[in-house]
């Protein structure tokens, strides 16, 4: 390798960078994207938008028309040079939203089919480590036609891991299960996210889903990214709204926790300079935490106001009004680099005589506030 | 009890159905996992190639058998003279002809169970760094084995009761091509065959339900082992 080709590999090391034109009937797919790796990078937007067959071209499932697909500075397949890495050999595991575990094997015999094709890939997911995190204890030596959808997905997951893969994409894995039952897998996903640095591709039409896990976010439509960043800066886009609907708008803070209240099961963390208290039961000092303060439970006041039950009085700048229906307005209120969101009546501006520029208050009680270890 | 010479009968009857099903095995697992599998131009024309013995009358096959590997066929002509190997009214000729029969079965059986197969797992397998060969041998072929052993037993029986393709290309010569049907055919011939014949006929019946039941319970085991819900 010469100097200016290592140099290359360096820039690009810690990135999924994804170029294509793919055109299928209709269809088409035209996609550019340069996400940060190791972490969970989000690929989410609504039913039919691509999504799927996106995952399945970074997969090499289907073939790349043309385009260029690199991970971590190595190319996986790239039309120009003829490079196609067949999928057999990228070392991507796959968790398909129907698990698609072999029926002829039990448990044991699904995890054994890839712990047995590693290749010579370098083993960092450990089997009992991994059944243990998963918790297929139990179930190994079961068939699989007897598991619920949720332990079949767990099980698919101890599968693509114990691959040793380079990368995880997770296409809608919680999507063919029942709502109540996804509770039995999202918390394994955070598990592995938190323990294995590797990049994870997280396909959802779920946002709830993304907030739990992903960082980075990407947002897919009619073929193409409309947006892509942080989770916590596109939570402030308006265009997001469309594809998260009414109710979930509102800012998404990354914080770390600097003091907890055990007695009122209250935590705070400092945001632009300000305090922000809310709601979190068993956590501690120093945890890496992800609020979604909605923008419905977030109230403006022109002056400081007093005698209030609320815990948060933030002073801030209202910095966009933003009409996002004919009767309402969402506020965009701004303090140090921190942004809330709040949801308020046309009249409330009018009377209040809100302006861009204004220097106002926002109140946001701590106990409709929910924190999310991230 | 049997006569020396339908107690040949009967194991000839055995060996050469058995053999015919070990001669179709390696040809009808790739040919009904093309036809279960892909779409290509000629999928047709190759289906109704299998299914020809099913409609054609027998005895046409067995003539149609003859003409291609009798010592006057093309095919019979150049394995006699440069082989010296001669198939028609020979026990092998018999093996073919009910090989050739039989075929139909075995395909339609072996591809049901290609169809069955639940889709996606060749993908899940390509991404769990399974090659096409081990694809093949550590996926496909476990999954589609219920339905080779159903096809093996429906061509077994089926290649027990065969009739008018054997006696066309391999004729009825006891101890060689005389199969039980074609015993029970030369009893009803003689004068005092009655009786000759209705043991035939019980042999046959017995045969029959025991190959039915032994599939049945095969088949019964299977669907324990695999379960009925597709994963």
């Amino acid at each position: 390798m010469d100097g200016t080709r290592v140099a290359q590999v360096l820039r690009h090391r810690g990135m999924l960078e994804i170029q294509l034109r793919h055109a299928r009937d209709t269809f088409e797919l035209n996609v550019s994207l340069r996400c940060p790796t190791p972490g969970v990078i989000a690929l989410f937007g609504p039913s039919g938008a691509g999504k799927s067959t996106l995952a399945h071209i970074i997969a090499g499932l289907i073939p790349l028309q043309s385009g260029y697909i690199r991970l971590d500075g190595e190319t996986l397949s790239d039309s120009a040079l003829g490079i196609h890495i067949r999928p057999e050999q990228r070392g991507i595991g796959y968790v398909f939203q129907d698990a698609r575990l072999f029926p002829h094997l039990s448990v044991s015999g699904n995890l054994r089919f890839a712990s047995q094709r590693v290749g010579n890939r370098a083993s960092y997911v450990a089997h009992d480590e991994v059944v243990s995190l998963l918790g297929l204890e139990a179930l190994l030596g079961r068939r699989v036609h007897t598991l619920s959808g949720g332990e079949r997905q767990r099980v698919a997951l101890a599968r693509a891991l114990l691959l040793q893969p380079r990368m995880l994409i997770l296409d809608e894995p919680l999507a063919s299960i029942d709502t109540p039952r996804r509770a039995e897998v999202l918390p394994f996903l955070v598990r592995l996210r938190d323990r294995f640095s590797i990049p994870m591709l997280y396909v959802s039409h779920q946002y709830e889903e993304v907030l739990q896990l992903a960082s980075y976010l990407a947002v897919i439509d009619q073929g193409s990214i409309r947006s892509a960043g942080q989770v916590s800066q596109l939570s402030q886009l308006h265009e997001l709204q469309k594809y998260i609907g009414h109710e979930a708008v509102g800012a998404v803070l990354d914080a770390v926790v600097d003091a907890v209240d055990t007695s009122s099961n209250l935590a705070s963390v400092t945001l632009g300079g300000q305090t922000l208290r809310f709601y979190l039961p068993n956590s501690n000092t120093g945890q890496r935490i992800r609020i979604h303060v909605l923008a419905r439970d977030v109230m403006i006041a022109t002056h400081a106001p007093t005698g209030l039950s609320v815990r948060n009085t933030i002073f801030c700048t209202l910095t966009q009004l933003y009409d996002e229906a004919p009767d309402s307005v969402i506020a965009t209120l701004q303090f140090g680099k921190t942004v809330l969101l709040s949801r308020i009546t046309r009249s409330a501006v009018n009377e209040l005589q809100l302006k861009v520029g204004a220097s106002v208050w926002a109140l946001v009680k701590a106990a409709s506030l929910r924190g999310n270890l991230l | 009890m049997l006569t020396p010479v339908e107690m040949e009968a009967f194991k000839l009857s055995l060996l050469i159905s058995l053999a015919s099903v070990l001669c179709n095995l390696p040809i009808a697992i790739p040919i009904a996992w093309l036809i279960g599998r892909y779409r290509f131009a000629g999928r047709a024309l190759l289906d109704a190639c299998v299914h020809l013995p099913l409609v054609l009358p027998p005895v046409v096959t067995g003539y149609l058998l003859l003409m291609l590997l009798g010592i006057h066929g093309p095919i019979g002509r150049w394995l006699y003279t440069t082989l010296d190997i001669r198939l028609a009214f020979t026990t092998t000729g018999a093996i073919i002809a009910t090989a050739v029969m039989s075929f139909p079965f075995m395909v339609r059986a072996i591809r049901l169970s290609v169809e069955g197969i639940p889709p996606g797992l060749d993908e899940a397998a390509r991404t769990l760094g399974a090659g096409p060969l081990d694809r093949f041998f550590q996926v496909t072929l476990p999954l589609i084995l219920p339905g080779i052993l159903a096809g093996m037993i429906t061509a077994f029986a089926a290649g027990l009761g065969e009739f008018g393709a054997v006696i066309t290309f391999a004729s009825n010569i006891p101890g060689q091509t005389q199969t039980l049907p074609l015993a029970l055919y030369t009893a009803l011939q003689s004068p005092n065959g009655d009786v000759a014949a209705m043991r035939i006929a019980g042999l046959s019946v017995a045969l029959g339900f025991l190959g039915l039941l032994a599939g049945e319970w095969m088949a019964r085991a299977l669907r324990k082992y695999y379960g009925t819900a597709a994963c």
